[in-house]
């Protein structure tokens, strides 16, 4: 009773809040001076179309360095916590049914296709809505569908892990080479810029892009891997 | 269009909360944190919207020219974009650990785990 | 009345119900994942209309799709750990 009180209390508390700042919320009728300023010097300045992308790439690049460090802190924890001796990693004695029949052509049918459309939004991240993040998941669904298909295989940590880690160095020897050649950490003025809407234009951010996107399929795989490998004989 | 975008995100805010603190099993739980993440990341990005502009993307639609005065706010864009994948990322340590509890005591039902209690 | 704004209020008024049935209903655990999932999902048509393409994306991948698998992952070991 008590408990159910002080519950109805404290949504009733946080209610009142979010009314209050939705009755007087006024929207904008111009963009403000940070926004106004990105839409305006982007196309000279980075060469990209998507303004997105160059804001989490070039303006904002610290950012996403701290966000790809959060996600390998994740995958790494949940390995460790979800981790099996040594002694429980052969094959399952246990007859599993193998994935219908319909499963696994369908998988063989739309692995490449998936894996291409992925590459292709993390490739265009500067020209259409896309980019890395976006692409690395779809890679990681693309790892998924390997996984539900052939539910006795082993994947082996030690590929995903050193794709994930030669991404994430790379990654940041291309910051540390904006430092040394251009403006700041992770400029993108290192290459050249082109012309706008080219594949190849917008400098470097291409390259980060693709490094980006590698890396968080890698350890979305690696998440679900460690999660498949739960399995109790 | 934004106002109904924010009241919608409040409202799955406090459906969420409500769901955290009144279920027992931890599944549930965890399942309620996910749908209030959802409720958050909405209210930020529906206080970028403006009336009668478009997507922040150039291309012949939007010349680069016209930018300024077309396209709507970026920045909570690129901010919600950071945080819908950190919070993928803590649902799925919330369901490591909930898998580790399972083991060690058997049930998912968080009366059950009383180590902390005095 | 546009037709955005019906289709807002639509989705809103889905959204939250379908929030309701996730949390708080007497039904089994795969129903309230799958709804979960569902709110995810019409969130991202949402983004679509509030004009935010990269977001919609992101949310329909990683939100939508990434987060519902491991809560069936989770979901399989536990249950079968239930009929041992």
């Amino acid at each position: 009773m008590i408990k159910r009180l002080t519950l109805i209390l404290l949504l009733a508390g946080l209610g009142s809040i979010f009314a209050s700042l939705t009755l007087n919320y006024v929207g904008d009728q111009d963009l403000n001076l940070t926004a106004s300023y990105y839409a305006e010097h982007t196309a000279k300045d980075i060469g990209a179309a998507n303004i997105v992308t160059a804001i989490i790439v070039t303006y904002r690049g610290l950012d996403t360095l701290g966000e790809v460090t959060v996600l390998f802190l994740t995958a790494a924890i949940v390995g460790l916590v979800l981790a099996q001796e040594k002694s429980t990693r052969e094959l399952p004695q246990r007859k599993l049914p193998p994935a219908g029949e319909l499963l696994i052509t369908g998988t063989r049918l739309l692995l490449p296709l998936i894996l291409l459309f992925g590459a292709y939004v993390f490739i265009h991240g500067h020209l259409t809505p896309g980019g890395g993040f976006q692409g690395g998941a779809i890679v990681a669904s693309a790892i998924l569908l390997l996984l539900l298909s052939h539910p006795l295989q082993r994947f082996s940590h030690g590929l995903i892990a050193v794709l994930e880690s030669v991404s994430g160095v790379a990654f940041v020897v291309i910051g540390v080479l904006g430092i040394l050649l251009a403006g700041g950490f992770l400029d993108n003025r290192i290459l050249p810029i082109g012309t706008f809407g080219d594949l190849f234009s917008a400098g470097a951010i291409p390259i980060i892009y693709s490094l980006i996107g590698l890396k968080v399929g890698a350890e979305f795989s690696s998440m679900l891997v460690s999660l498949s490998e739960t399995e109790e004989l | 269009m934004a106002l109904i975008a924010m009241v919608t995100g409040f409202i799955l805010i406090l459906i969420g909360l409500w769901g955290a603190l009144s279920n027992r099993n931890i599944l549930r739980m965890i399942v309620a944190f996910a749908v209030a993440d959802t409720g958050v990341n909405l209210v930020l990005v529906s206080i970028g919207y403006m009336h009668g502009r478009t997507a922040p993307i150039l291309n012949e639609a939007v010349p680069a020219a016209q930018a300024a005065s077309r396209i709507i706010d970026p920045v909570p864009q690129a901010l919600v974009l950071t945080a819908i994948v950190i919070g993928v990322g803590v649902t799925a340590l919330m369901l490591a650990y909930a898998y580790k509890l399972y083991q060690t005591k058997g049930s998912l039902d968080i009366a059950k785990h009383t180590e902390l209690k005095w | 009345m546009t037709l955005t704004l019906i289709m807002a209020v639509l989705l809103g008024v889905a959204m939250v119900l379908l929030a309701l049935m996730a949390t708080r209903g007497k039904r089994s655990l795969g129903i309230s994942i799958l709804s979960a999932g569902l709110v995810s999902l019409l969130a991202s048509v949402m983004y679509l209309l509030l004009a935010a393409p990269d977001v919609a994306m992101t949310e329909a991948a990683i939100g939508s799709g990434l987060t519902t698998f491991l809560f069936f992952f989770v979901l399989g070991r536990v249950r079968r750990g239930e009929h041992d």
